[in-house]
């Protein structure tokens, strides 16, 4: 591998309801279900660590407004515009 | 936000790694959700549901495009009744089905305003139809998001008039059929035949990619809202793991092989950048609306301006069909109008009209007005007893109470109200007809409360009344109702014994 990833991602352990979605729709595969329960009863997501893009689906697929933070390593290449806090993922 | 001390500390360690977010919570939610139960970090949507994408990719266009603080979000009845809990705008929740009515007032009142009408498709294709089809006709510059997976959700998977043929549902346990139950209603397309619609799209939750194109759809709908061009239209293909009885991934799964089949996705319309005709409505003077023309020997002369103390006066007339009950409260509405008040007139209509009583709504006011229905009359105007009896306990305490008899009724005590026996029919029979009496009670009523002025009725009059025998006689009885009343003893006068 050379240097780190480009992308990075959080999920918020109290707001993942554990449906895979976002497990299923990674193109690095680099999301996992914990074996483990959270505090709601569910196996939630986690990332796996390295691979991650950055790219934004598991974002998009993901149903809960806050269970998933995308990070990127350099800022969005496009210029945006003020206000626009997300970049097009695609 | 609520969130874990694991997940926050792993969040900083990766910003301190030199990494941006971005991709995050849309700030154009809110941080917790003040719902009932201690679930205030999770929506109450089941795993997997498609209202949680799509209320994502709503809440990030609104504060991409800066629209947050000016958006009026309606909720509907269904999963998504909560949506409230969610969105940081302004939110309204209405009855099944009537979203985009609610909407339509909301954006007509605040035509500033993002209006959002959320919709399920039992919410907008059954109970809803009616609503969805006029606001779409009259292209109401709303925009309306269908989240449309099928079945009924919230109620436990009853059959949708978007269920599919052959799909199973509680209440078509064998499968829909065409024969029995018709066939499924493909809404976009039909919005898409009416003339008003600008933008009308069908977009699915079902990957990456629709999902994608689902966020442009939501994104270019609140734009057209937001230059002002009409009425716009997402549906959206959306997963109900729960109900269909799958797990999440493979409930998305069914959206793209079954769903999309049957629902086609594609732009049915988009003529936002089509010059749309200016549909402002021409503003005319009351002068020109009421037909008030200069005559030979009148020359127009600027109407007087109301003066009364009050600002409002909410006035309801009641009576006998026959006795120009309704048209006594037309008569006020256009003297207010003369007067350069806001007015307003609602007859009420019963079978009953014809031969049993009748009742009018009038207000008169210095504000715009808020409703034109009168609960809770200032003003009751009875003609007949049976009114008096219907409508007296309504008046506000202090109100005003003309009734057409030398006396109440003795078992009738009124104590709330001030009340003011006027036998109308009797002195505009003696001026010729008891027709008049309506007038009689006009011209008491200008004398009691100076609400409006009396020489603002005889324009009204001399414009509406033709024939000129007949205008003498009403003048002449709203002239008699105006001296009964200063020739009344008022209450508290010491008066010598007969
Ligand atoms: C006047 C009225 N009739 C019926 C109901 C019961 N009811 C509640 S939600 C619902 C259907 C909702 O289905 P849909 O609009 O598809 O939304 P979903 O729950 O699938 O998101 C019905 C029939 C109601 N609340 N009010
Ligand atoms: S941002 Fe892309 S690569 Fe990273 S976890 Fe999410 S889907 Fe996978
Ligand atoms: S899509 Fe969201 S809710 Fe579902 S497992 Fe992934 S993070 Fe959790
Ligand atoms: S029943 Fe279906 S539509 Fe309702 S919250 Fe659950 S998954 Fe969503």
């Amino acid at each position: 591998m050379s240097g780190p990833d480009r992308g990075n991602v959080v999920i918020n352990l109290f707001e993942c309801k554990g449906c895979g979605l976002c497990v299923d729709s990674c193109p690095p595969k680099c999301l996992e279900l914990l074996p483990e329960l959270s505090a709601s009863g569910v196996h939630p997501a986690q990332y796996l660590g390295k691979a991650c893009t950055g790219c934004g689906i598991c974002f998009y697929c993901c149903p809960e407004p806050g269970a998933i933070t995308v990070y990127r390593l350099t800022p969005p290449p496009k210029s945006v515009p003020p206000g626009e806090l997300h970049a097009a993922a695609l | 936000m609520a969130i874990d001390s694991k997940t926050s500390a792993k969040a900083l360690e990766i910003l301190a790694a030199g990494y941006q977010v971005s991709h995050s919570k849309s700030p154009a939610f809110y941080d917790t959700y003040e719902r009932k139960g201690d679930c205030k970090h999770q929506t109450h949507y089941c795993p997997g549901c498609g209202h949680g994408v799509a209320h994502k990719l709503i809440a990030e266009a609104l504060a991409d495009l800066g629209l947050q603080d000016k958006t009026i979000f309606v909720s509907p009845v269904g999963c998504s009744v909560f949506a409230y809990y969610y969105f940081d705008v302004g939110n309204v929740q209405l009855a099944h089905g009537r979203a985009p009515a609610g909407a339509t007032g909301i954006k007509r009142t605040c035509p500033e305003a993002i209006v959002i009408s959320y919709q399920g498709d039992g919410d907008l294709a059954a109970i809803g139809t009616a609503e969805i089809i006029h606001a779409a006709n009259r292209g109401e510059k709303i925009t309306v998001f269908f989240v449309n997976n099928a079945v009924y959700g919230m109620t436990g998977g009853q059959m949708a008039p978007t269920t599919m043929l052959g799909q199973k549902t509680t209440t078509s346990p064998w499968g829909r059929r065409a024969s029995n139950e018709g066939f499924p209603l493909h809404m976009a397309e039909l919005i898409a035949t009416l003339e008003a619609p600008v933008y009308v799209e069908r977009v699915a939750l079902s990957d990456n990619k629709n999902i994608m194109k689902a966020r442009k759809a939501v994104r270019r709908a609140l734009e057209v809202q937001r230059d002002g061009i009409g009425f716009s239209f997402v549906e959206i293909l959306s997963p109900c793991p729960t109900i269909w009885a799958k797990d999440p991934v493979q409930a998305r799964k069914w959206v793209a092989e079954k769903m999309i089949p049957e629902y086609p996705l594609a732009v049915f319309k988009d003529k936002a950048h089509e010059a749309i005709e200016n549909r402002a409505i021409p503003q005319r003077s009351v002068q020109d609306v009421l037909e008030i023309r200069a005559k030979d020997d009148v020359p127009l002369t600027e109407l007087p301006k109301h003066s009364h103390h009050a600002e409002d006066l909410r006035i309801k007339v009641a009576g006998f069909g026959g006795q120009g009950v309704l048209l006594l409260g037309q008569l006020l509405t256009e003297m207010g109008m003369r007067e350069g008040l806001e007015v307003s007139w609602l007859p009420s209509y019963g079978p009953e009209m014809r031969s049993g009583s009748a009742n009018c709504h009038v207000c008169l006011s210095q504000r715009r007005i808020g409703t034109p229905l009168v609960t809770r009359p200032d003003v009751l105007i009875a003609m007949n007893e049976p009114s008096l009896r219907k409508f007296a306990a309504q008046v506000a305490p202090g109100g005003l109470i003309l009734y057409n008899q030398e006396h109440l009724p003795q078992d009738l005590h009124l104590p709330h109200a001030r009340v003011l026996c006027i036998p109308a029919s009797e002195i505009a029979d003696k001026l010729g007809s008891s027709k008049a009496a309506n007038m009689v009670l006009l011209g008491a009523l200008l004398e009691a409360t100076h609400c409006l002025l009396p020489a603002t009725a005889e324009g009204v009059l001399t414009t509406k009344i033709k024939k000129a025998d007949m205008l003498t006689w009403n003048c002449a009885a709203l002239r008699a109702g105006r001296e009964f009343m200063d020739n009344l003893t008022p209450d508290g006068t010491i008066t010598r014994a007969h």
